[in-house]
């Protein structure tokens, strides 16, 4: 008895332990805002903001993945050198987009509905961008990486429908189209980006 | 001079028109797929696309910007009464795409905000509780037909197009769109030809008043800004032949599952 009492008290020990430590992926986007929204509203210097940007990117986007999945079929014909080259490049493209995007917006009110899990990797948190007298309400779709529960990751925002993980990756083909294949010309492009 | 060009269109749409027309969903998710469009025309749309630029940098964003600073209950009023308008063309193509139920609800509407609602200017149908409105054109209808989008087209003024597309805009002028009919294809006593491009013009600039810090921010931020733009009117497109508001009916997973073993 005793015996089975300390295997269901271990059990139960588990579970309360991994509730603990996963995070729910609704939980995971409405910290993420708030973290983003304190960073917008504060009383800070813009390089202040785009830096603080940054980290919240750096601590919470698969920026790796992102940047394989943007490079599509092309990802296929790269050296694993080149693969970190990529990676190196793309990183710094995207910290520099992302802060740049976002430094403009002051206090963002987003309001987070309902969650949907697609799979154990995926779930998608929808959310809405608050009305402002200049722009109606936006609908954002976060794209959350859930392989390790943990640990979630945005993989893609999808505003009313529209991906932008998916319209990077098709400019991205657009630029090596347009080079005949050479993926250099794209790394060019995107250190010519992180420069301006 | 319009009519030949409907009919090279529609020529061309039926060349597009392939033996799976009327398929299911999943044929039609992948025949509307942006990376399955076709950019055929890509020398011509990148100067169309420079061109519409241009122009917007010197007409459309300046008025966009004027516009808003009209007072916010102006501009909503008059939002709906162009919106109001659009039903006598969303009514027709939920019967073509078979959903009667909606085009009752858009007639209701359209009677409601009409009459009660002052030329459309007060949407008084959604405080009565109607569904959202969601627009509907020829476009689409021939999308969920079966259709293909054929080949991506950028339209000087106009935009982003394909050829089906452009096919289904050339049915307003030939007959598909009530208010073309009554203010300039037939000499009524109430509306003139004025009254049909002020409203479009009109519509065009509430678009751009509405998306002009975003499209700034695409603008600033994109590599290339016409495969960014080409990529964004084609999956909401999809989005709209597919009348889908979910993101995962329209996404494809396995366009991510490849990168697990990055």
């Amino acid at each position: 008895m005793i015996k089975k009492l300390i295997v269901f008290n271990f059990i139960v020990f588990l579970i309360s332990l991994n509730a603990v430590h996963s995070i729910e992926p609704d939980i995971f986007v409405q910290s993420t805002v708030n973290r983003a929204s304190d960073t917008l509203s504060a009383d800070k210097t813009k390089e202040e903001r785009i830096e603080e940007l940054k980290q919240i990117a750096l601590d919470t986007v698969d920026i790796k993945g992102i940047g394989f999945y943007s490079l599509g079929k092309h990802r296929k014909n790269l050296t694993s050198d080149k693969k970190k080259e990529y990676s190196k490049v793309f990183k710094d493209y995207f910290l520099n987009s992302f802060s740049s995007r976002l430094a403009e917006y002051s206090n963002p009110v987003i309001e987070v509905n309902s969650k949907e899990k697609i799979n154990d990797n995926y779930t998608i948190v929808s959310s809405t961008l608050a009305a402002t007298d200049k722009r109606p309400a936006i609908k954002i779709d976060w794209r959350i990486y859930t392989k390790n529960p943990d640990k979630p990751l945005i993989r893609d925002l999808i505003i009313e429908g529209l991906s932008l993980a998916r319209t990077q990756k098709e400019e991205f083909n657009s630029i090596i189209q347009g080079a005949d294949g050479d993926v250099e010309v794209l790394f060019v492009s995107l250190r010519n980006f992180s420069k301006k | 001079m319009i009519k030949k060009l409907a009919i090279i269109l529609i020529t061309t749409l039926a060349l597009t028109v392939n033996t799976y027309a009327g398929s299911d969903g999943e044929l039609l998710l992948k025949k509307n797929d942006p990376s399955n469009v076709k950019d055929c025309f890509e020398g011509f749309n990148r100067a169309t696309f420079a061109f519409n630029q241009a122009l917007d940098g010197i007409l459309f964003e300046p008025v966009a910007k004027a516009y808003r600073i009209l007072p916010s209950p102006v501009r909503t009023g008059v939002g709906n009464s162009l919106n109001n308008l659009s039903h006598l063309v969303t009514i027709p193509n939920n019967i073509l795409q078979g959903d009667f139920k909606q085009a009752g609800i858009n007639t209701g509407r359209f009677v409601i905000n009409t009459t009660v609602g002052i030329l459309g200017i007060f949407d008084v149908a959604t405080q009565m509780g109607f569904s959202e409105y969601v627009k509907e054109d020829y476009g689409q209808s021939l999308g969920t037909a079966g259709v293909g989008p054929g080949c991506y087209l950028v339209l000087p003024v106009l935009g982003p197009s394909t050829i089906r597309d452009t096919t289904g805009s050339m049915m307003n002028i030939l007959g598909g769109d009530p208010w073309y009919n009554v203010s300039v294809k037939n000499d009524t006593r109430y509306f003139n030809e004025k009254d049909y491009y002020v409203s479009r013009g009109t519509d065009g600039i509430n678009f751009r008043a509405k998306n002009i810090e975003s499209f700034d921010n695409l603008e600033e931020n994109a590599i290339d800004f016409y495969a960014s733009v080409k990529s964004l009117y084609l999956q909401d497109r999809k989005q709209k032949i597919l009348n889908s508001k979910g993101v995962v009916d329209t996404m494809n997973d396995s366009d991510w599952e490849e990168i697990e073993d990055k």
